[in-house]
């Protein structure tokens, strides 16, 4: 069996690179309804962040299992 | 009602993630052959998997949506839910405690019971155990459908429907190890989904010192307020706080709770078994960034009419729990939205999942196969506690309805641990601590505790005593009341099973053996250096709480 902290990267890899792609998107189109701090652009660097982090989650565990 | 309009990408964060934990119980399915599987996850965890389920089953709607409402309500005094309220009791369950429980290799609680007493406390804690387990996963089920209410605009019934039937598919097809992984997940999904939530607030307020200068003086400390209930905010004298939440409830609730103390026992081995509940105490210190500091900030916003920040109203009441879903709303862009309610279903669903794992394995072990069936073979077993989930899901449902009308989660929790944790407490620190406690002592120490704490409960509810006479105070909110009735039904507890017990009928010792503390063998960590023993890390943890509380004095 697969370790539980490989599924856990994976899940953050997918959720990162999914709110990234989004804020990316926002900074090229930007929204006609602004969230109060949105200059700070919150979801483009802790997309990217949940990315890191869910790589190296995944990495560093894809081949250890669990008896 | 206010309410967010998802784009296509929060739902899409949404979708994957009921899509991964559906696609996980099926993959985990697999490895799910045994009832050992099944119900103890196959006690392979290590004490880092094993502990951080700990906390996360613990980390449901109560924590959420309840605490960011309550500190609203109370302020600052909420921590003490996270610090004193928990730390001391886990700590004393991983070096104290947990030796007794893991080498007896029982399956639960109510298991333990039996072999330290007899049948008759055993079946009267998993009964109490089994309706308390359905009553708290109604209030995950509420909680969540609040969510979907507020965020979504989903009606009530659906909100329940749906998410009580992705937990009946996970739970069902592999039971325990299905709801440790989800609770795994759900622990980073909730700080990744929720850590910005405290930190954007603390940025658009200035910084933490700003946020604690602008709310009221009573609503920012910890104890310098606590000599009279009138100067803070929950109403509550110290005597309280240590006394009923900090010893009764806290112990009651942290060290006899069969839904966190069941992931200590899918543990590999005593030491990671007695790791697991200190783990999560480190854990546990630092949760209060995201709910209480997420509720001073909702607090200053609401006291600032330029802000344009208010709490939702249900008729007449305020709606303390809607603090933290209108934050998400205030701050969170798209795809950052979807994230946010993806960690609140998480939280809510993994907490679900943990009572349901919780009471089908007291309902077939300590129920069923002690009543019912006690020739029932493995596999039967394993059938039943799979028709246990589905039959728990849905009687939970209906308790939903009822958590609906409370004004407060933290509330309605509160009063269900005083009726069945605080007196539990009682018969196991004297089961495990006291060799000449006897079963009979300790049924009816355990009966009177719970029929005391109820009858409180309705006195206090129905006006038919002053709630002064329990509080010790002429001022009290009810919180303080929970409090109070905790310790004296704790203490009618521990008083009875000492009377009954010096006249009635003792266990053989032979029989007590590994049970009782001065029977069981001391297992030697000579071999383990001290930096890596369970003591060094409890030392450490109370250590922090004590830095903690002298700093928000």
């Amino acid at each position: 069996m697969k370790s539980i902290w490989y599924f856990v990267g994976l899940l953050l890899t997918t959720l990162g690179t999914i709110i990234t792609i989004s804020a990316l998107y926002s900074l090229v189109n930007p929204p006609a309804e602004q969230k109060v701090l949105a200059n700070l652009h919150p979801d483009l660097w802790w997309g990217l962040f949940m990315l890191a982090f869910g790589l190296v989650f995944t990495l560093v565990n894809r081949h250890k299992t669990v008896r | 009602m206010v309410t967010l309009g998802l784009s296509p990408v929060d739902w899409l964060i949404i979708a994957v993630y009921f899509v991964f934990i559906i696609g996980l119980g099926f993959y985990l399915k697999r490895f799910t052959k045994s009832q050992e599987d099944f119900f103890m996850a196959g006690r392979k965890n290590s004490s880092w998997v094993a502990g951080i389920a700990f906390l996360s089953a613990n980390l449901g709607a109560l924590e959420l949506l309840g605490m960011t409402g309550n500190t609203f309500k109370y302020g600052m005094y909420v921590a003490h839910f996270y610090w004193i309220g928990a730390i001391p009791a886990m700590v004393f369950l991983g070096i104290y405690m947990m030796p007794f429980y893991y080498s007896s290799r029982i399956h639960s609680v109510p298991g333990y019971l039996k072999l330290r007493f007899d049948e008759k406390t055993r079946v009267l804690n998993a009964a109490a155990f089994a309706i308390m387990t359905l009553l708290v996963s109604g209030i995950n089920l509420y909680a969540m459908a609040l969510v979907l209410h507020t965020f979504v605009g989903w009606d009530w019934n659906i909100s329940m429907g749906v998410s009580a039937g992705t937990v009946a598919v996970y739970v069902t097809l592999s039971g325990l190890l299905s709801a440790i992984f989800t609770e795994i997940i759900q622990f980073f999904l909730i700080w990744f989904g929720l850590f910005l939530v405290s930190a954007l607030g603390i940025l658009e307020i200035g910084s933490v010192r700003d946020v604690f200068a602008r709310i009221p003086p009573s609503f920012a400390t910890l104890w310098s307020t606590s000599g009279d209930p009138t100067q803070n905010g929950m109403v509550i004298t110290w005597a309280g706080i240590v006394l009923g939440l900090g010893f009764v409830l806290s112990f009651g609730y942290w060290t006899t709770d069969f839904l966190v103390v069941q992931r200590a026992f899918s543990a590999r081995d005593l030491r990671a078994a007695r790791m697991t509940p200190i783990i999560a105490s480190f854990f546990k210190m630092a949760v209060p960034f995201l709910v209480i500091m997420a509720g001073l900030v909702a607090l200053v916003l609401a006291g600032d009419p330029k802000t344009g920040f208010s709490l939702l109203r249900d008729g007449s009441q305020i709606n303390y729990d809607s603090a933290l879903p209108l934050l998400i709303q205030r701050y969170y862009p798209t795809g950052l939205i979807g994230l946010g309610v993806t960690a609140l279903l998480a939280g809510f669903m993994a907490g679900q999942a943990g009572n349901v794992s919780a009471f089908n394995t007291v309902w077939t072990y300590d129920i069923y196969r002690a009543l019912i069936n006690p020739k029932a073979s493995d596999a039967h077993l394993l059938w039943m506690g799979r028709v246990a989930t589905i039959v728990g899901i849905i009687l939970s449902v209906i308790t939903a309805y009822w958590a609906k009308s409370f004004p407060s989660i933290m509330d309605y929790m509160q009063a269900i641990f005083s009726w069945v944790n605080a007196p539990l407490f009682a018969t196991m620190l004297l089961g495990m601590f006291v060799v000449w406690i006897t079963p009979n002592g300790a049924f009816w120490g355990l009966l009177a505790g719970m029929g005391s704490s109820f009858y409180l409960f309705l006195a206090v509810k129905f006006q038919w005593i002053n709630p002064a006479s329990i509080t010790l105070s002429p001022a009290a909110s009810d919180m303080a009341a929970n409090f109070w009735r905790a310790w004296w039904a704790w203490v009618i507890c521990f008083v009875v099973t000492i009377l009954i017990s010096v006249v009635t009928k003792k266990k053989p010792k032979q029989e007590l053996m590994g049970l009782v503390k001065g029977l069981t063998a001391e297992k030697s960590l000579q071999a383990v250096p001290f930096i890596k023993t369970p003591e060094f890390y409890g030392i450490l943890s109370v250590a922090i709480l004590i830095v903690l509380n002298i700093y928000f004095w």
